[in-house]
């Protein structure tokens, strides 16, 4: 049994999972956004002399431009380098938008777009451990809807939300391609499966802060 | 190159191998319905995002409808575009796309232009069987144009217009299925974006999603202000294209009765663009010879080429997009503005008026124009040098409003001083032809000899990129000519590069110049339309008697009388600008 169909199988919880998304990063950019004051700088590629202001830290605008680096700045790579942005900070803010466009030398409206019509794409910081439900069809027969009002009672937000403590997200998606264990979850990239509203506390118990 | 038979409604077409059934169709006269797709062929402008499904049609022997605009044709292929199945499936797709559609024609300033009320029209659409949710979209309004995004199908021609044929990047689609808008980055304000305000997306919009900003009413309430002198200029291009929107034949001049309709409009005097633009031809010649000159010396501080400066889509777009080569373009001002500051100086000293109650008003073929007419470095204590700005469809409607019967007008003259003009100011409107015009005064001030042949034809034309060497009597000048924010990109990269070989560039933002304008009649992409345009300008500069601009004898008195002599103290004062950088006016505001 390969490691996917064990962890859809085994649904007595294991070891919590310790990081999702690296904590600080999105916190961190968080506080940068806020602080209205800081502007950095950097230069657009290829705009010779263009300067463009924006509101984070050097150190993220460099690592932006090494992920895009990492895929030769090619306007092409586009998802690729949001997925692998969005993976390193754990949302896409303007700001980054910005960024990335600048250096695939694409518009920012034209990223936007893409980051708006993927839903996997956030531009919401979501929590560290990120709860997806699946709604798709067989889930949702079987009872998907009533683990998600679960879900959102637990812990007091909406589909779409972070909760207060910036722990848990809740979002939801369609079919993760394991119809047979439905109704199924996501916490990250682990898998649950023939998850029943009674289990849900159980679940979360898992996910502790350490 | 392969060539395939096919057999469209029983008649046979024979194309090359590639080409698309609504192609293969419109070769044989059979004009297939389409909402979506868009097309320019002689500027290579093409939006086929086969989302409307409007232009269905039905291949025999295959299980579905084909999109035409999107299907490529084969051998021996036999197509219906008309029956039974074809016309209901358009019905439906047409109900459905009107069931997300405000029903407010009778009050949108794009009825009787809107190619979803005419497709309705033509499939005789009675009722809407389809009820459900409705887009809500806030309405933003910036200086030159209104996004009502209520009213947008999604067919996604403005924002083909604004990223391919324009590379301006401001709108681009966003969200997803039933949200989905044509949107700036973050949603933000068209007034926040790096909009030039070219207008081009306005005038490829099949709807009233885009449109522009109406100032007919204010010119109406200073016309019935008897306090107020109101004067009028109208721009090269206008009078090329009015009369289409009278049903005039494109291509027919109109400037006598564009005269005479202004007159009964009850303007105060009737005044000409082309006066200002044969002073910009005075300032800007002078400036490429004095720029020549030094930089022929060695003079380092001086920067070539020049570009012009009279588009103001061109001017939003290197303040955005070029910052750094803020000192390449000319200072020289628009010809609106230039009038603007010589009315509101020169002239309204002659008549006596303040400057406050006198209200200057311009018809453009261009929306960016109401935009630069509000720019504070074009007011005088916060009072500008022109007012307002309509386009030509506003001074359309304007026309008819006042029920004047365009058609029976006689052909009337400007009045003077501000109405006199040459040949070469005319050519304005075309692409290539503020080059044009310089290449005649400039020429002749160079080398102090006559210019025989006024005509150059290497500067014509309808190519995105033209270039051409004039023979400045021994001195070689290269010229470089775009027309499309595109094509001034790759000009403008080849600067950035210092790899320009040109020593003078004209630059209009859109494709045909002012002549295809965001402000003019809706030309549906016929782009012959266009080129008639065209034709109509050259054909009224040929039939000029003075066509240099430095023979236009008002602006000699002009000099005498008030500037002294071009980049003289006066014409700095009133005649240049200078420009900013605003690319980081791009950037999202948090406040």
């Amino acid at each position: 049994m390969d490691m996917i169909s064990k962890s859809l199988t085994d649904n007595t919880p294991t070891k919590p999972i310790e990081k999702i998304v690296s904590k600080p990063v999105a916190a961190e950019i968080i506080q940068e956004l806020e602080n209205k004051s800081a502007l950095y700088t950097y230069a657009a590629a290829d705009k010779g002399k263009v300067k463009v202001k924006i509101k984070l830290s050097e150190d993220k605008i460099a690592k932006i431009h090494e992920i895009c680096e990492a895929f030769n700045n090619e306007a092409g790579e586009l998802i690729n380098v949001l997925h692998q942005t969005q993976h390193t900070f754990g949302y896409l803010p303007a700001e980054v938008q910005e960024v990335i466009a600048h250096r695939l030398n694409v518009s920012t409206a034209h990223v936007y777009g893409v980051v708006t019509f993927y839903s996997y794409f956030t531009m919401t910081p979501k929590g560290r451990f990120p709860i997806s439900i699946c709604t798709g069809t067989a889930c949702y027969v079987r009872g998907a809807e009533k683990v998600l009002e679960e879900f959102k009672k637990q812990l007091g937000i909406n589909v779409g939300q972070t909760s207060a403590d910036g722990k848990f997200s809740l979002s939801c998606l369609r079919c993760v391609g394991a119809c047979g264990l439905a109704p199924v979850i996501l916490v990250g990239e682990k898998v649950y499966g023939r998850v029943s509203p009674e289990g849900v506390k159980a679940i979360l118990d898992n996910y502790t802060d350490k | 190159m392969e060539m395939i038979k096919l057999t469209i409604d029983k008649k046979t077409v024979e194309v090359e191998k590639g080409t698309t059934i609504l192609k293969a169709a419109r070769k044989i006269g059979i004009d297939i319905p389409t909402l979506c797709h868009f097309e320019m062929c002689d500027m290579h402008i093409e939006n086929k995002p086969g989302g409307c499904r409007i232009c269905v049609v039905d291949v025999e022997g295959r299980k579905n409808l084909a999109p035409s605009c999107a299907t490529e044709a084969q051998d021996g292929m036999v197509i219906n575009t008309h029956n039974i199945r074809v016309l209901n499936a358009r019905r439906t797709v047409l109900k459905l796309i009107i069931s997300d559609h405000p029903f407010d024609c009778l009050v949108c300033s794009k009825s009787g232009n809107c190619e979803l009320q005419n497709m309705a029209t033509k499939f005789g659409i009675r009722d809407i069987p389809y009820q459900g949710e409705k887009s809500t979209y806030r309405k933003d309004t910036s200086p030159s144009i209104i996004r009502d995004i209520d009213k947008c199908i999604m067919c996604r021609r403005c924002e083909m217009m604004c990223n391919e044929v324009q590379t301006v990047g401001a709108l681009s689609a966003v969200n997803r299925g039933f949200m989905s808008v044509v949107a700036p980055a973050f949603e933000m304000d068209l007034e926040k974006s790096p909009c030039t305000y070219c207008g081009q997306c306005v005038s490829v919009c099949p709807t009233g999603a885009l449109t522009e900003v109406d100032h007919s009413n204010d010119v109406l309430r200073a016309l019935s202000d008897k306090r107020k002198t109101v004067i009028v200029q109208t721009a090269p291009a206008v009078r090329a294209a009015l009369g289409e929107e009278f049903g005039l034949e494109p291509g027919t001049s109109v400037t006598g009765k564009m005269a005479a309709a202004l007159r009964r409009l009850g303007f105060d005097f009737v005044f000409d663009t082309d006066f200002a633009a044969d002073l910009t031809i005075m300032e800007e010649g002078a400036e490429l010879l004095d720029r020549l000159g030094k930089f022929l010396k060695g003079d380092e501080n001086v920067k070539l080429p020049m570009l012009t400066s009279c588009c103001p889509g061109w001017v939003n777009f290197f303040e955005h997009n070029f910052p750094d080569l803020l000192d390449v373009p000319s200072t020289a001002k628009s010809p609106q503005q230039m009038f603007g500051a010589i009315a509101k100086t020169y002239f309204a000293d002659k008549i006596g008026v303040d400057r406050k109650d006198l209200v200057v008003v311009s018809v453009m073929p261009c929306l960016a124009k109401k935009y630069e007419c509000q720019r504070d470095e074009f007011k005088v204590n916060g009072n500008p040098d022109v007012d307002f700005s309509i386009s030509t469809r506003e001074l359309a409607h304007f026309i008819k409003q006042a029920n004047i019967d365009f058609m029976e007008l006689p052909d009337e003259d400007f009045d003077n001083p501000l109405g006199e003009s040459t040949g070469a100011s005319v050519i304005f409107g075309n692409t290539g032809g503020v080059i044009e015009a310089a290449c005649r005064t400039a020429y002749e001030l160079h080398t102090g000899k006559t210019l025989e042949k006024v005509d150059f034809h290497a500067l014509r034309g309808m190519e995105g990129i033209r270039s051409a060497t004039i023979d400045f009597d021994g001195l070689p000048l290269n010229i470089g000519i775009a027309h499309g924010l595109a094509h001034a990109r790759t000009l403008l990269d080849e600067v950035r590069a210092g790899k320009s070989k040109y020593h003078a560039i004209e630059i209009m933002a859109c494709p045909g110049g002012c002549i295809g304008g965001g402000g003019q009649p809706f030309h549906f992409g016929n782009s012959e339309i266009l080129m008639k345009r065209a034709a109509s300008i050259y054909n009224e500069d040929a039939s000029k008697t003075i066509r240099k601009s430095h023979e236009n004898p008002q602006i000699i008195k002009l000099y005498d009388e008030f500037l002294g002599k071009p980049l003289g103290h006066k014409s700095h004062e009133l005649l240049h600008t200078h420009y900013f950088d605003k690319s980081d006016e791009v950037n999202i505001h948090h406040d």
